[in-house]
């Protein structure tokens, strides 16, 4: 982990306690991590880890039941882009991008100004005045990464974001995800289930054991910047690709 | 929800001219037929009068004014009932979808309101509220209650929860929930039961005019029936006919504005 001054987050023994259908679900167990300001750090998991629930808590949409979320004061503005790309179906891609400052009250022409910008940033120039509905998954999700960037968040939380999309979308997107934050300079947390995705785009990545969810490896991913794709196949890239999955299997092993 | 009438196919010149040719078409067909059958059948006017007659006897309640005088009662029925009971509906319908605990209250009676017909009641109503209008506006309300008070609960219940969660996310306050979420969100589903309301309340306005009524289209076909005047009743028919094509159409217009995002795909496609 990087020895800056202060974190731009800090999450302190989180537990997350909730009740659904089955009874009573132990979510998140005693966690903690901090985010270096600019950092890029991803959150690595099974299935039913607790990652989302992490997300959402640090993204004030649910409460914790033990322990603490702390923003440091520069950075307080949190962007969201959700699994899916969640967009307004009768809104176009520009008013989709809009909303957030529309939200604020800005006056049209500066949101729109703004907007457009946006637009170039992630490339979907010409496709202004498109609906949601014609629009590629991966298209659909550069709308959402732009409307997350609108309100020029400090800290972007990513909750699987390329989930949805092929094996070569996805790995051209995380490339976009990269140029993007190197051009607007936030931090990162990110949610993904895939390992290659997670070490080829962090500075850290954080391994979250089978619920109760918990933090079982903190590992930090010394590649240079700028990532290129033929990274994928240095000595170092597979070293921390054995050591995720060996981390993850044996937590699962653990468990059943 | 911008102007896209140059992408919409429903609106474009070309096609809404070879629509009415076709309509022009279909409605001499028909006419040709009912001329045929009086003709072969060579009924006496009273069972079956001739497209004729009808017509005469249109133009005839047009210029005395009978016709424009009771087809405005009727509609002014209508939109009356149709505005209250949609009114009351959707304030219903909203605070019903905000809080289950209410809908699990209210939800036996309002089952309950729609085993019951509206037609079965009619008549109890016109004893209370008497022959004027006011016994079909509250039953037009009635009929179209129920249809509205649905689809503004079930339109709400469906407004995704990851888009309300994005709304929490960017703090908006819950006046703009409603309007920029909620409402667009909802409105499809909406409009739906809009529509089945307006046919209801056509449907509502002459059943409570058929009951007793001093006025109206319903209370006119009364009239006709009781003189042997077939013809008027035709004349009656045919005008209420095309008050609720009008109004269902005015519906439809209405949806393809707002919810051009969805037209224009369909269009499309």
């Amino acid at each position: 982990m990087n020895s800056s001054p202060e974190p731009a987050l800090q999450v302190h023994n989180l537990g997350v306690t909730f009740r659904d259908a089955s009874g009573v679900v132990h979510a998140l167990h005693d966690l903690s991590f901090s985010l270096p300001p600019n950092g890029f750090v991803s959150l690595i998991g099974p299935s039913g880890s607790g990652k989302s629930t992490l997300l959402k808590v640090v993204a004030g949409l649910v409460p914790p039941t033990h322990g603490s979320v702390r923003f440091s004061p520069d950075h307080s503005k949190i962007g969201m882009v959700f699994q899916k790309a969640n967009l307004m179906p009768w809104r176009r891609v520009i008013d989709n991008i809009s909303l957030p400052l529309e939200l604020k009250g800005l006056p049209r022409e500066d949101i729109h100004a703004q907007a457009q910008e946006l637009i170039r940033l992630v490339g979907l120039e010409g496709f202004e005045n498109a609906y949601p509905r014609d629009l590629s998954g991966g298209m659909a999700q550069r709308v959402a990464i732009a409307r997350s960037l609108m309100q020029d968040p400090d800290i972007l939380l990513l909750d699987e974001p390329f989930g949805a999309l092929d094996a070569l979308t996805r790995e051209r997107m995380g490339d976009e995800l990269l140029y993007i934050w190197q051009a607007r300079r936030k931090t990162v947390l990110l949610v993904t289930h895939s390992i290659p995705e997670a070490i080829y785009l962090s500075d850290q990545v954080l391994a979250l054991s089978s619920r109760p969810g918990s933090i079982v490896l903190d590992l930090p991913v010394h590649l240079p910047r700028p990532r290129t794709p033929e990274m994928r196949y240095s000595e170092i890239f597979s070293e921390l690709t054995h050591t995720l999955r060996d981390t993850l299997h044996e937590d699962n092993g653990l468990v059943q | 929800m911008r102007n896209e009438s140059e992408k919409n196919d429903l609106t474009q010149p070309t096609s809404v001219i070879k629509r009415l040719r076709y309509l022009v078409m279909s409605l001499a067909m028909g006419i040709f037929f009912w001329q045929l059958l009086t003709l072969v059948l060579d009924l006496p006017a009273f069972i079956l009068p001739g497209p004729g007659l009808v017509w005469r006897r249109f133009l005839q309640s047009l210029t005395d004014g009978q016709l424009y005088q009771h087809t405005l009662v009727t509609l002014y029925e209508i939109l009356a009932g149709l505005f209250i009971g949609g009114l009351a509906a959707t304030s219903l319908g909203y605070l019903l979808a905000k809080s289950s605990t209410l809908e699990k209250l209210l939800s036996p009676y309002l089952v309950a309101s729609q085993s019951m017909p509206v037609v079965a009641i009619a008549p109890l109503l016109v004893i209370w509220f008497g022959p004027g209008m006011l016994s079909k506006i509250i039953i037009c309300s009635l009929t179209v209650f129920f249809p509205i008070l649905i689809n503004t609960l079930i339109g709400l219940r469906e407004v995704p929860q990851d888009l309300r969660n994005l709304m929490r996310t960017l703090e908006a306050n819950p006046f703009q929930t409603f309007w920029k979420l909620e409402v667009p969100a909802a409105l499809p589903v909406y409009l739906g039961g809009l529509r089945v309301g307006a046919t209801l309340a056509v449907i509502g306005a002459v059943v409570g005019e058929l009951v007793g009524a001093d006025r109206g289209l319903g209370f006119l076909i009364n009239v006709g029936r009781g003189q042997y005047d077939t013809a008027l009743v035709f004349v009656a028919l045919f005008t209420l006919i095309i008050t609720a094509m009008a109004l269902y159409g005015l519906v439809l217009f209405i949806e393809t504005r707002l919810l051009s995002w969805q037209y224009w795909r369909q269009g499309k496609r």
